[in-house]
Order: structure tokens, then C-alpha cells, then sequence
């Protein structure tokens, strides 16, 4: 089963390369941007046939290695 | 010198992670490097009381690790910072900072991840604790934000753990040991430890 992951930066802190992209897709011409805040996406094949145990185990990856909870939040966006 | 694959420390009287740019940073700067098999032995070594110090990507991989509080993002402009920085010294209660004759120092720092952040729970703990090592400041120790290189919350360079044997810093006191090139407040900082370890 592939577990999808996303993880991004908790609203509080601050994301500089977010902040560039914004600044860069303006220059662009790609006007009325309030804001840009940029993550990370993992999709994860794991040997797990039963939904629910795969995605705790990927919760679990996540809380020890993936996210970093202090800056970080996670979300399991989806399992097929 | 221990490798990361090693799974036991040797008796040590302090253990030193240095910088480096460990597994290449990937996913965060530290954290391949803080699951790495070498560090349940440093983590316990820690917690038994062992004093431990983490430079620049050492620092990071004691955040990591959870052995200090925070986490270090990337600078706050987004460039690579190599330049020397002086460095206050908040607290010499502590077998690192003990006995040192200034408050002021002149260390090195380079790094692109040295913007130390943490929780607003975490700060007051870290501050009530008065385990905040090192502010960035000039020379004179004016901790303001013109002297903040990389945008660190408080303008905190390093900090300890509670119990005071675990110290994580982005500056590299060991660039600073010799008169003709450099400075000499590293050779401080070591000597001063070397006396305070016997």
C-alpha cells in the first residue's frame, strides 16, 4: 500500500524560501498572490495490505523522522 | 574519532560532535545524522550525566536528537554565512563557560542553518532554566538585532540542555586558535574546558 504524506511548515514560522517564490512568481506577472508557503511530499511503499496499519505506521515515521514537530505539521493525504 | 556506525562509545570524558554536513543535510540538516546507530550511545552517555558538546551540524544534530530543546532553520536571508561573529556569554555556571575572564569573544561562524527557533513554551523554559548559552552581539556585547547574522530568535547562538551537560553552539570556537590566523578565543574556550574536565 502507498501512503501519501505531506508535510509543511506550521503557520507561525517563518518561511523564507516560501517568501522568494512568492517574490519571484510576482515578477513573473502572477499578480494577486497572498502568500506562498512551500512543503514536502513523500509517498511511501510499504509492504502493508490493511490501510489503517499502514497509515499508522507512516504517522509514526513521521513523528520520529519525517516532521519535526516543532516547526513542522504532517498530513496523510491519502493511501492506495 | 568514533564512526557513525559504531554502536558504543568508549569511556570518554566529553563527547564532541563536530560540524560537517553530515548524510548531506537531506530532509533536515541533522536528522539522518541524530538517528545514526552511534547516537543511542551518546544520547545515553547524556543522560547519565556525560557532558557533551555539539558544534554547528552538531548542534543540530542535538536538537535533532532531542537532547537540546529547538530546532535550527534555514538563515533568515537564505545565504551561506562564513565570518567571524562575537559572542556573548550568558551563563558560566556551567563546567563549559566556568572561570572565563570575558564576557565577549570573537568566534567563527559558517553555516547556512543557524536560525535557532523554538516554541514559545520552549523559550520561557529555556530562559527561566537560564540555558541560553551564548547571544550574538558586537564586541562591546550589545545583543540587538543589527547583530543577529541569521535571524535566531532572541539572537541565541547556543544553548544548554537543563542539566547543564549537554551544550549545542553554531559558532566554531576550534577556528579560533591561532594568533596568526584568526584569534585566540577558541584556545580560551578549550583550555578553559580542559581545566574544568579534571
Amino acid at each position: 500500500m502507498k501512503v501519501s504524506v505531506i508535510i509543511t511548515l506550521k503557520k507561525d514560522v517563518l518561511d523564507p524560501q516560501g517568501k522568494v517564490i512568492h517574490q519571484t512568481l510576482d515578477g513573473m506577472g502572477f499578480n494577486g498572490i497572498n502568500e506562498v508557503r512551500q512543503g514536502k511530499y513523500f509517498v511511501i511503499d510499504t509492504k502493508e495490505n490493511d490501510k489503517k496499519v499502514a497509515e499508522d505506521k507512516v504517522e509514526e515515521m513521521c513523528k520520529k523522522l519525517l516532521a519535526n514537530l516543532v516547526i513542522e505539521d504532517f498530513k496523510i493525504i491519502g493511501s492506495q | 574519532m568514533v564512526w557513525h556506525d559504531d554502536t558504543e562509545l568508549p569511556k570518554s570524558d566529553l563527547v564532541v560532535l563536530p560540524g560537517g554536513f553530515s548524510y548531506g543535510d537531506y530532509l533536515r540538516c541533522g536528522s539522518m545524522a541524530s538517528k545514526s546507530k552511534i547516537m543511542h550511545s551518546v544520547i545515553n552517555f547524556a543522560k547519565g550525566g556525560g557532558k557533551v558538546i555539539g558544534i554547528c551540524n552538531g548542534f543540530q544534530i542535538l536538537v535533532e536528537s532531542g537532547l537540546l530543546p529547538g530546532v535550527l532553520l534555514r538563515n533568515k536571508y537564505l545565504e551561506f554565512i562564513c565570518k567571524n561573529v562575537h559572542v556573548t556569554i550568558n551563563n558560566k555556571e556551567n563546567s563549559f563557560f566556568k572561570d572565563f575572564d570575558k564576557d565577549t569573544v570573537e568566534f567563527h561562524i559558517a553555516h547556512n542553518e543557524g536560525n535557532y527557533f523554538c516554541s514559545n513554551e520552549q523559550l520561557k523554559e529555556i530562559q527561566n532554566n537560564n540555558q541560553i548559552a551564548l547571544f550574538y552581539s558586537d564586541a562591546d556585547g550589545n545583543i540587538d538585532e543589527k547583530n543577529n547574522p541569521n535571524g535566531s530568535i532572541k539572537n541565541i547562538a547556543g544553548i544548554f540542555n537543563k542539566e547543564m551537560n549537554v551544550l549545542g553552539m553554531m559558532p566554531h570556537p576550534e577556528r579560533m586558535i591561532d594568533p596568526a590566523l584568526s584569534g585566540e578565543d577558541g584556545s580560551i574556550f578549550f583550555k578553559n574546558l580542559i581545566n574544568n574536565l579534571k
